[in-house]
């Protein structure tokens, strides 16, 4: 058997555990580990301008390709500075292994030169975590750390290995666990049969039924088992903002996205809902319009399908819960509905339809004023951005207004291919997560949709951009302030606008030049779509599209505060 | 409806695990009343019981979030059905004078036992259910209580039924 420190069996389980890219960020306490990098060339280390960014990267790989993505942070501020990556990917359950170096281990506890106690200060927001006490653990250690990251309910893992484990001076012997098993975790294999009949005949007996997914059903990796349940069924689907993608976006069955900025026809078709399949959703507060359940689709059975027992009833309560993958449930369900070999009963599901469809009337899901075209409206940037990229592109967005309207008015038809932060909410996430799609899609187009606010809080990896040659577009609707702030003041505050505009904006056709890129600004509609088109075509560049939009407009619809699904703003004038 | 609920946990008797349970209950605004912790026979694992209140919902979410964290190995919420509760008490009672037969007495009557004496001061130690130890202060009168160290509600279930791997 082969001898290896213990900073050489941390690069190699990595490579064993099939690692391509770790992104990182070099420090004291992580050097025995950089060294044993710097003499192999199986793992590619990128290293970025700030650690948030490296947790976003590998964070934008996850969701793009279902695998967990691998942080190096060093210790003290290299792992503090990922906590909000780290926070990220909890919230919306990212697979993520984060390996921070700690200070050795005989002064840890000392209050040592960058010393912080990284399991204790990440616990709450990590799935698990591990500190390594003995160089001889670590292939072990992280084997467990990508097999918890992976399986189950997804999320980020923690291994902090102080210095000395990686003394290059003690060699041990090495071997890459096949496979792990904790006594203790055993996440569910299967969804319980009884139930899942149940749920299929409460579907058939169903007068308006309505399928909710989420993020989970991309994290399952189900989108065409979902896709053929809804055309079995014949039923109209709507998705949260995490799972778009997961059910074709253009197709007539799917109404558009659901909840505080979800569509009129989706919330309606909630509120109107006899019955309501949740798949791999967990019925947040942005999507059942508050934090309390009591006015939320009162008419509706619920059937809950979910991996993770504690999502089910915890806000809502389910009438039919399914604890389990969801790719096995689905496959299931579409088994049972073929066996009964029963159709839905015609007359209702037409009325039901009828209904539907009236509801969203001739026009878009998402209706909006395109004004005289003397100033660009962002839904038109995004809608554009959809024709050029023929709606094949990886997006990734910041937070804010232009996040709800990339998930508006770009419908994805592909899961995967939409990466953004919904549960955290965190600007700065979408450039770095985009660069992180790139990094390992270097043949498709990866859009960053975002604002000029979001965009200054990690725009320094427009360096590391230029280094490792990532030329994602970036598209900047810029309207001069913080476009969702200021909206909200608008509507609760009396357009009181404390704090939410952008002064002194840099001017980020030069800067982006500066950092060796092309930078394009946009503010006539006419060269919308030519300049879009001409920075596509620049398949080797980044491009920085500083897009002026209207800094007035808002995101439609808004769902009023303390209401039912169906209460909503529409306008600034008109509300349901 | 507010109740009290005990749960028994096994959980890996690991460093880090205890503070994962605790810092589940502060970061989920959950309460803990009472925690009490050990090895079991098998040393990799510990057992432990803690109680608290709340509705029958945000109980059912405690056990599940407490059944998510990897070391969580094993629980049951004790209360669900017939159990055997009991606390330890150690208490410093002002024993002066007729005090001092009138403590003695008490002691007797809560079937407890004095373990140390001094000129003016009886130790009592005494087991039994959180009723039974408030009953037994009660009973001696607040005020000549000097010091009270309670264990924390360790439970198990009766019959047949055990919680192991």
């Amino acid at each position: 058997m082969e001898l290896l420190s213990g900073a050489e069996m941390v690069v190699r389980s990595l490579r064993d555990e099939g690692v391509k890219y770790i992104y990182g960020y070099p420090g004291g306490a992580l050097l025995h580990i950089y060294d044993a990098i710097f003499r192999q060339d199986d793992v590619e280390h990128i290293l970025v301008r700030h650690e948030q960014a490296a947790a976003h990267m590998a964070d934008g790989y996850a969701r793009a390709t279902g695998k967990a993505g691998v942080v190096l942070v060093t210790s003290g501020p290299g792992a503090t500075n990922t906590i909000t990556g780290i926070a990220t990917a909890y919230m919306d359950s990212i697979p993520m292994v984060i390996i921070s170096g700690q200070v050795a281990s005989n002064v840890v506890g000392t209050d040592a030169f960058q010393e912080t106690d990284m399991v204790g200060v990440s616990r709450p927001i990590v799935k698990h975590s591990f500190m390594i006490k003995d160089p001889r653990d670590i292939p072990e250690t992280i084997k467990k750390a990508f097999y918890l990251a992976q399986t189950g309910r997804p999320g980020p893992v923690v291994v902090d290995i102080p210095k000395d484990m990686g003394n290059p001076a003690d060699k041990f012997e090495y071997s890459y666990p096949k496979k792990v098993k904790l006594r203790s975790y055993n996440p569910a294999t299967r969804g319980h049969s009884g139930q899942i009949r149940k749920a299929v005949e409460m579907m058939l007996a169903a007068r308006r039924p309505i399928i909710y997914s989420g993020g989970g059903v991309i994290l399952g990796g189900a989108s065409s088992q979902l896709t053929e349940l809804v055309k079995s069924f014949n039923v109209p689907i709507t998705s949260t903002l995490m799972g778009l993608g997961a059910y074709p976006g253009t197709d007539r069955q799917f109404l558009g996205m659901l909840g505080m900025h979800g569509s009129y026809t989706a919330n309606l078709a909630m509120h109107h809902a006899d019955v309501i399949l949740a798949i791999g959703a967990r019925f947040d507060d942005r999507v059942i319009n508050g934090d309390t359940a009591a006015k939320f689709c009162t008419n509706a059975k619920i059937i809950h399908i979910d991996i993770d027992p504690a999502s089910i009833s915890k806000t809502v309560k389910a009438d039919i819960p399914i604890v389990g993958p969801v790719e096995s449930v689905l496959s299931e369900m579409i088994a049972i509905f073929k066996e009964i070999n029963q159709q839905p009963d015609q007359e209702g599901q037409a009325a039901w339809w009828k209904q539907v469809d009236e509801w969203r009337g001739d026009g878009k899901l998402f209706p909006y004023d395109a004004g005289d075209g003397s100033i660009i409206k962002p839904q038109n940037v995004i809608e554009t951005l959809w024709e050029v990229t023929k709606g094949d592109a990886y997006v990734s967005s910041d937070v804010g207004q232009h996040q709800m309207f990339a998930a508006q008015y770009y419908p994805f038809d592909k899961p995967n291919r939409w990466i953004n932060s919904g549960g955290l909410g965190t600007m700065g996430f979408g450039f770095p997560a985009a660069m992180g799609v790139k990094m390992n899609f270097p043949e498709s187009d990866v859009a960053c949709v975002t604002g000029e606010g979001s965009i200054q809080m990690n725009i320094q990896e427009l360096s590391t951009c230029l280094q490792y040659d990532l030329p994602v577009k970036i598209i900047n609707l810029n309207n001069g302030a913080l476009g969702m702030v200021r909206q909200w003041q608008d509507m609760q505050y009396s357009s009181r606008y404390s704090h939410s505009y952008m002064d002194s904006l840099p001017d980020f056709v030069r800067l982006a030049e500066a950092y060796g890129h092309v930078g394009m600004r946009i503010t006539e509609l006419k060269d919308l779509k030519p300049k879009m088109e001409e920075a596509f075509a620049m398949k080797d560049r980044l491009v920085f599209l500083d897009i002026a939009v209207d800094t007035s407009e808002h995101v439609y619809p808004m769902q009023v505060r303390g209401g039912t699904m169906r209460d909503m703003w529409l306008s600034k004038t008109e509300r349901t | 409806m507010s109740m009290r609920h005990i749960i028994s946990v096994l959980l890996e008797n690991e460093p880090g695990a205890l503070s994962r349970v605790v810092g589940l209950f502060s970061q989920r605004n959950y309460n803990i009343e009472t925690l009490t912790v050990a090895p079991t026979e098998d040393p990799t694992l510990s057992r432990l019981t803690l109680t608290t209140v709340g509705k029958d919902e945000v109980v059912e979410q405690i056990t599940k979030n407490l059944n998510k964290l990897i070391e969580v190995v094993k629980l049951v919420n004790l209360s669900e059905g017939p159990h055997i509760e009991r606390e330890l008490m150690l208490v410093k009672i002002k024993a002066t004078g007729a005090q001092r037969a009138e403590v003695k007495r008490t002691t007797d009557i809560f079937r407890g036992q004095i373990v140390d004496v001094s000129a003016s001061v009886y130790t009592v130690q005494l087991a039994g259910t959180t009723d039974k130890l408030e009953s037994f202060i009660e009973a001696v009168g607040p005020t000549s209580v000097l010091e009270v160290v309670r264990t924390g509600v360790s439970g198990i279930a009766r019959g047949e039924k055990v919680l192991s791997i």
